[in-house]
């Protein structure tokens, strides 16, 4: 029994340090209304930053985050380049970005698939070490303090002038062009923010598992997903926004601690997968069936008599 | 105030499809003009807002206000000059953001935006009483969400949004064309009486005649991209809506066949 709580312990750790992706999944899905998939391709490249700067040159962890940051940042600007400026469509343009960080990462790993940080420091080792706890508590002790900062700073930039600016962006472009606001360069401030979010979770996810692998980030964009639905079922009647970017770090802590009980269950791990496109498949879809179902109920042929 | 000179615009050139849609218009507005533009579909008047605002780009021609020149200059930097009501509601108002902050964002209209709240305190106060003003009740719903209005709501909110910052230039593209008739009135009211109080200029598309007739100082008519009739002052006030068909027919050398504007009388 231990046994199984200590896993689920682990499965929230690993949903919260997850959870700084779907943040970033947060803002070009829901706030500016873009499918990114460069998304899977800037979480591994987190990982793979944050890797091989410890690894090869010593980095200090901390610093390797900030490094995994800007990284992402610089990867989302190149996707914000080909949508804004070569108008290539967003989900292309994304692809596009992905397709190419599966070279640039294999570059930055000096050709090796996979970077184990074995007995190296990091950041959760640290904490584990000098707190006393294990090293999924120290995880979920990392992730949370960090996701809740991010959530204060998230908070506190979408209520300011350029903020407010790039929501607009998202609810109505035409509206907010006719206000004097460059519509492109707050696509291209979105994603970049939105993929060094993705990023630095792929570094910290990184340092909890202790190793960077070229496949990491195959799937995220679902995950964000499924965590994001699942935050707004769970918290869906909050509007505060502080509560919304909240709502999707619980999200990703419940989406993996489900997957640990479905693979304690018996799932195998290679169908997970398909697990989670059926449940995103779903959760997207459920909604929109429920509604034409409705109103196919509400018909009747007579009417009623209005009171 | 606005100069355009000699403007061109033609779509799709040099395919099957290419459409003359601005043959060579020149129009200068005086301070506090308040223009209606009629003419049947087709004829270019939306284009010559569109093109005023910024939204295609001209082919030749000039687009001054108060002598600059904005020809070239990105739709985004021309809000600073110019307010902008669509013909649909839901087009000039963020549906998922607040009242308040739809006015904040309005507020802000061809300033830089910083890293300063979106909302400062002591701006409600302003939003409130502007609010008040429309007489929709709106000012006690400030926090709620602007999709939660009807059609003639959100339209009277842009129509405050635009001018809320003083615009050099109002441009209203048939925005009162989606409402039912009343609350069309009551936007078409509003609309006038901002228009005197604040002395704005502004250009106004109809397919309404009586509407062109009753407001405005001055009308112009417009025709397979050219302006083709264009009065002011006294003649306008004493303008039919049979004189105005009569000219139609003169200028463009035919039978004025266009279903909505002959129902609009």
């Amino acid at each position: 029994m231990s046994g199984i709580l200590v896993a689920m312990q682990g499965a929230v750790a690993q949903g919260i340090l997850w959870g700084v992706m779907v943040l970033g999944v947060y803002i070009t899905y829901r706030l500016l209304d873009i499918a990114d998939l460069t998304v899977d391709g800037s979480f591994a490249l987190g990982g793979c930053v944050c890797a091989t700067l410890i690894i090869n040159h010593g980095g200090n962890p901390i610093a390797a985050l900030f490094a995994a940051l800007a990284a992402g940042m610089l990867a989302g600007a190149v996707t914000g380049v080909l949508h804004t400026v070569l108008e290539i469509p967003a989900i292309l343009a994304g692809i596009l970005t992905q397709i190419s960080l599966w070279s640039v990462n294999l570059r930055i790993m000096s050709g090796k698939s996979n970077l184990p940080l074995l007995k190296l420091e990091t950041l959760i080792s640290g904490v584990s070490g000098s707190l006393n706890v294990t090293q999924a508590q120290a995880s979920m002790i990392v992730g949370i303090i960090i996701a809740a900062l991010l959530v204060m700073v998230l908070y506190w930039f979408f209520g300011t002038e350029l903020g407010s600016a790039l929501r607009a962006t998202g609810y109505n472009e035409d509206m907010i062009r006719a206000l004097g606001v460059n519509t492109k360069n707050m696509k291209l401030l979105g994603l970049m923010l939105s993929n060094g979010l993705v990023s630095l979770s792929g570094a910290l996810v990184c340092q909890h598992q202790k190793y960077a692998d070229i496949n990491m980030g195959r799937g995220a964009i679902v995950i964000g997903l499924a965590a994001i639905v699942i935050g707004e079922v769970l918290m869906g009647r909050l509007t505060n926004f502080a509560c919304k970017l909240s709502s999707v770090v619980i999200g990703s802590a419940v989406y993996f601690l489900i997957r640990a009980i479905v693979l304690q269950l018996g799932l195998k791990t290679n169908d997970m997968n398909l697990f989670t496109a059926v449940f995103v498949a779903l959760a997207l879809s459920i909604p929109v069936l429920m509604g034409k179902w409705r109103a196919r109920q509400a018909y009747s042929e007579t009417g009623e008599e209005d009171v | 105030m606005l100069t355009i000179t000699n403007v061109r615009k033609t779509f799709n050139k040099g395919t099957v499809n290419e459409k003359k849609a601005l043959c060579g218009i020149s129009l200068h507005l005086c301070p506090g003009d308040f223009v209606t533009v009629i003419g049947g579909n087709g004829a270019g008047k939306s284009t010559m807002l569109n093109m005023i605002a910024g939204v295609y780009p001209i082919d030749s021609g000039k687009i001054e206000i108060d002598g600059v020149n904005i020809s070239r200059e990105p739709e985004h930097k021309r809000a600073k000059y110019i307010g902008r009501v669509f013909q649909d509601p839901m087009r000039g108002t963020a549906a998922g953001m607040e009242i308040q902050e739809n006015l904040a964002l309005a507020l802000r209209r061809g300033q830089k935006r910083g890293l300063s709240w979106g909302i400062k305190p002591n701006e409600k106060d302003f939003y409130r009483e502007a609010l008040t003003r429309l007489d929709l009740g709106l000012q006690t719903r400030m926090t709620s969400k602007v999709g939660l209005l009807s059609g003639g709501q959100r339209q009277a909110l842009t129509l405050l949004m635009a001018t809320l910052e003083k615009p050099k230039l109002l441009l209203l593209d048939e925005h009162t064309a989606a409402l039912d008739p009343k609350t069309a009135r009551k936007v078409l009211e509003l609309t006038d009486e901002i228009i005197r109080e604040r002395e704005l200029t502004a250009l106004m598309v109809t397919h309404n005649m009586k509407d062109a007739i009753q407001y405005g100082n001055r009308l112009i008519m417009m025709h397979e991209g050219r302006i083709i009739y264009d009065v002011a002052g006294e003649e306008k006030k004493k303008l039919q809506v049979e004189d105005l068909l009569k000219k139609f027919e003169e200028a463009s050398g035919e039978e004025f066949a266009n279903d909505r504007m002959m129902l609009a009388k």
